[in-house]
C-alpha cells in the first residue's frame, strides 16, 4: 500500500513538470517581457528598466543557473509566488479569496449533487414515463442556454425586480444573504448537465438483476432505490464529487463578477482585465497543484474501496 | 452455368449495407432529430453567406448593422423587430452577424484540435511505447489545469502579439486559445479506439501485406473511428459556442464587430434600465443552435455508435 501510495506520487513529478514547462512557454516566452506595459505610456527609459530588474525580464531564459527558466521552476517549487502588478503578494491575495470562492461554491456543489442525484433516482424509476422524458427535455433545454444569461436574468428579476435577495456583495451582509441567489442560480444551472448524467448512470443499475431479484423477492420501490441502487451507484457519483473539489477552489469566474463577490474567480477577472500575467500564472499552477494531488487521493480511494485494483 | 452463376441468379443477394449507410436510415427516421439538423444548417448557411456578403461587398442588411436605424433603445415594433441598441444600432442585424463570429469561432476552434489531436491520439495508441508516453504526458499536463482557466491564460497571452507578422486580435486569438486547449477529449477518445482496434484482424491483415504504419493510420484505422470523430464533435461544438460568449463578454474576443457575448456585455448595464431585447435576442439566439446540436448529436450517437444500440 505504501509502495503504491509512493509510486503514485511519483506519477505527479512528471505533470508538475509539465504544468510549470506550460506556464513558461506562455508566460515568459509568448507573453515575454511586459515591463513597458507595466509601466504605462508615459513612463520614462528608466522606469521601464527599473521594473524590468525587478520581475526579472533582464536576464536570460536560458542557459544560466539565474536564468528565468530556472528561477520560474524555484520559485513555483517553494511557493514563491511573487508580487501582483499592484505589488501585493500574489499569496496574499489567494489568501483573502479563498473563504468568499468556498462560500459559495461548496453550498451550490452540494446543491447540485443531492438535487440532481435525487431527481435522478425519481426518473430512473418512472422511466419512460412521460416525467422521465420532460425531465429529459429539461435538462438538454437547461444546457442549451447559455450561463450568462441564467446569471443576468436571475440577478435582474430575482434581486433587482423582486427584491428577494440583495443585488450585490456588500461588507456589512451576512455570508448566507450574499451568496444565497449565486448559489441558487448555480444549483439551477449545473442541474442540466448533472441530472442527466446520474440519470444514465441510475439507469445503468436498475436495469441490473439484483434489482430484479430485490423487486421479486417484494420490496418496495423507497426501499430498493435508496438502500440497493444509490449503494451501488456511488462509486461513479463518488469519483465526479472527488475530482470536482479542486475546482471549488477556484470559485466561479462569472458568478463573482456578476454579485462583486471578492473571491478567487473575480481575482481572475480583475487580473485578466488587467493583463496581470504573475496572477493567472499563480493561480493556474496551484489549482494544477491541487488538480494532481486530488486525482492522487481519488486513486487511492478506489484501491482501498475495490479489492480488485491491485497495489502492483 | 456454373454454381454459383445458378445461385446468384435465383437468388439476389441483399444489398449490403454499411455503417454510414445504415446509420443514417436510421438518422434520418427521427423527425425531431432531422428538424434539428436543418436549424444547425440554417445557421452555417447564414454565417457563409454573411461571409460573402462581406467577401463581395453585397449590400445586405447583416452586413450593414453599424448603420443607425432608429433611436436609442426602441423598444421591438413592426419596423425593428427586435429593437434598437445604444446607438440605434438594430439589434437583428447584430445578431445575425453575431452568427457569422460564433460560427467561425466554433468552426476553427474544432479544426484545429481535430488536427492537433486525432494524430496526436492515432500515433500514440498504434505505436505505444516512448512515443505513446510523451503524448500522454502532454495530455494530462494539459488536463490537470482547469478547462476555463486553460483557456483565459492562452486568450490572454496570445491577444495582440504577432507571429510571422501576423497580428492576433479579435476572434483569431478566442479560436486559438479554445482550439490549442480543446483537443485533450479526443485525442485520449482516438487513442483508446486505436488500442481497441490494432489487434483486430484487419490490421492484422493490412499488417501482412506490408502496408506501411502510415498508410494503416490513415487508411484503415481513422476511417474506422471516424463516426466518434463526428459524434464527439457535433456535441463538443455547443461547448465552443458557448466559450466564445464567455471570452468576449470577457472583453478577449471579438471588440470591433457584433458577437453574441458582446451583446450580453452590453445587456449588463442595460437591465436595469429595462432594455431586456438585445439580452433575450442574443440568448436565444445561442439557445436555438445549442438545443439543435445537442439534440441532433445525442441522435448522431444514438444511430452511429452500434455499442450503444442495446437500449
Amino acid at each position: 500500500m505504501a509502495a503504491y501510495i509512493i509510486r503514485r506520487l511519483l506519477y505527479t513529478i512528471p505533470i508538475v513538470f509539465g504544468v510549470l514547462l506550460l506556464t513558461f512557454i506562455l508566460f515568459n516566452m509568448v507573453g515575454g517581457d511586459i515591463s513597458a506595459e507595466i509601466a504605462g505610456k508615459s513612463a520614462s527609459k528608466e522606469t521601464i528598466e527599473e521594473i524590468r530588474k525587478e520581475r526579472g525580464y533582464d536576464k536570460p531564459l536560458f542557459f544560466s543557473w539565474d536564468s528565468q527558466f530556472v528561477n520560474h521552476f524555484e520559485n513555483a517549487l517553494t511557493f514563491n509566488l511573487g508580487r501582483a502588478l499592484d505589488r501585493e503578494p500574489v499569496i496574499d491575495k489567494i489568501k483573502r479569496g479563498v473563504m468568499p470562492s468556498l462560500a459559495l461554491t461548496v453550498p451550490m456543489f452540494f446543491g447540485i449533487v443531492i438535487v440532481s442525484v435525487g431527481l435522478s433516482l425519481i426518473v430512473a424509476f418512472v422511466r419512460g414515463s412521460i416525467w422521465d422524458v420532460l425531465t429529459v427535455v429539461i435538462c438538454v433545454a437547461g444546457m442549451s442556454i447559455p450561463f450568462l444569461s441564467f446569471i443576468l436574468f436571475g440577478q435582474y428579476f430575482l434581486a433587482y425586480k423582486w427584491g428577494l435577495f440583495p443585488i450585490f456583495f456588500s461588507p456589512d451582509l451576512a455570508t448566507a444573504q450574499y451568496v444565497a441567489l449565486p448559489v441558487l442560480i448555480g444549483i439551477v444551472t449545473g442541474l442540466g448537465a448533472n441530472l442527466r448524467f446520474y440519470r444514465t448512470v441510475m439507469l445503468d443499475e436498475m436495469r441490473s438483476d439484483y434489482v430484479r431479484t430485490a423487486f421479486a423477492k417484494g420490496l418496495g420501490p423507497g426501499r430498493v432505490l435508496f438502500k440497493h441502487v444509490l449503494k451501488n451507484a456511488m462509486i461513479p457519483i463518488i469519483t465526479r464529487i472527488v475530482l470536482a473539489i479542486p475546482f471549488l477552489f477556484l470559485g466561479s469566474l462569472l458568478l463573482e463578477r456578476f454579485f462583486g463577490i471578492p473571491g478567487l474567480g473575480y481575482l481572475m477577472i480583475e487580473a485578466i482585465g488587467s493583463r496581470d500575467y504573475f496572477v493567472i500564472n499563480a493561480m493556474t499552477y496551484i489549482s494544477a497543484i491541487l488538480f494532481v494531488i486530488f486525482n492522487v487521493i481519488t486513486d487511492i480511494c478506489y484501491a482501498l474501496v475495490d479489492p480488485r485494483i491491485s497495489f502492483e | 452455368m456454373s454454381e454459383q452463376q445458378i445461385i446468384s441468379k435465383t437468388l439476389p443477394l441483399p444489398k449490403g449495407r454499411s455503417l454510414w449507410q445504415d446509420g443514417l436510415r436510421r438518422l434520418g427516421r427521427r423527425r425531431f432529430a432531422m428538424a434539428c439538423f436543418v436549424v444547425i444548417v440554417l445557421y452555417f448557411l447564414l454565417a457563409g453567406f454573411i461571409y460573402l456578403a462581406e467577401l463581395f461587398d453585397w449590400q445586405v442588411a447583416p452586413i450593414r448593422w453599424s448603420q443607425e436605424v432608429g433611436s436609442q433603445y426602441e423598444s421591438p415594433s413592426g419596423e425593428n423587430l427586435f429593437g434598437t441598441d445604444i446607438f440605434g444600432q438594430s439589434v437583428l442585424r447584430k445578431t445575425l452577424y453575431g452568427t457569422k463570429t460564433s460560427m467561425t469561432v466554433a468552426m476553427f476552434a474544432s479544426f484545429i484540435s481535430i488536427a492537433i489531436g486525432v494524430p496526436l491520439g492515432a500515433i500514440a495508441g498504434y505505436f505505444r511505447g516512448f512515443i505513446d508516453e510523451v503524448i500522454v504526458w502532454l495530455y494530462s499536463t494539459l488536463s490537470s489545469i482547469p478547462y476555463i482557466l486553460l483557456i483565459l491564460a492562452f486568450a490572454v497571452v496570445l491577444r495582440d502579439k504577432t507571429f510571422f507578422g501576423y497580428k492576433l486580435a479579435g476572434i483569431t486569438t478566442v479560436y486559438l486559445a479554445i482550439g490549442l486547449t480543446s483537443w485533450v477529449g479526443i485525442c485520449r477518445l482516438i487513442r483508446g479506439e486505436v488500442i481497441k482496434h490494432k489487434n483486430r484482424e484487419y490490421i492484422l491483415a493490412a499488417k501482412s501485406y506490408g502496408c506501411s504504419a502510415k498508410r494503416i493510420i490513415f487508411k484503415h484505422l481513422l476511417p474506422n473511428v471516424f463516426h466518434l470523430i463526428i459524434i464527439d464533435f457535433s456535441l463538443r461544438f455547443v461547448g465552443f459556442i458557448h466559450a466564445e460568449v464567455i471570452l468576449s463578454f470577457l472583453g478577449l474576443g471579438e471588440t470591433t464587430r457584433p458577437s453574441w457575448g458582446a451583446m450580453i456585455n452590453d445587456a449588463r448595464i442595460e437591465l436595469a434600465r429595462g432594455v431586456w431585447w438585445q439580452m433575450a435576442t442574443a440568448t436565444f439566439a445561442i439557445f436555438f443552435i445549442s438545443l439543435a446540436l445537442n439534440i441532433f448529436g445525442d441522435a448522431l450517437r444514438d444511430s452511429l455508435d452500434p455499442k450503444l444500440r442495446t437500449q
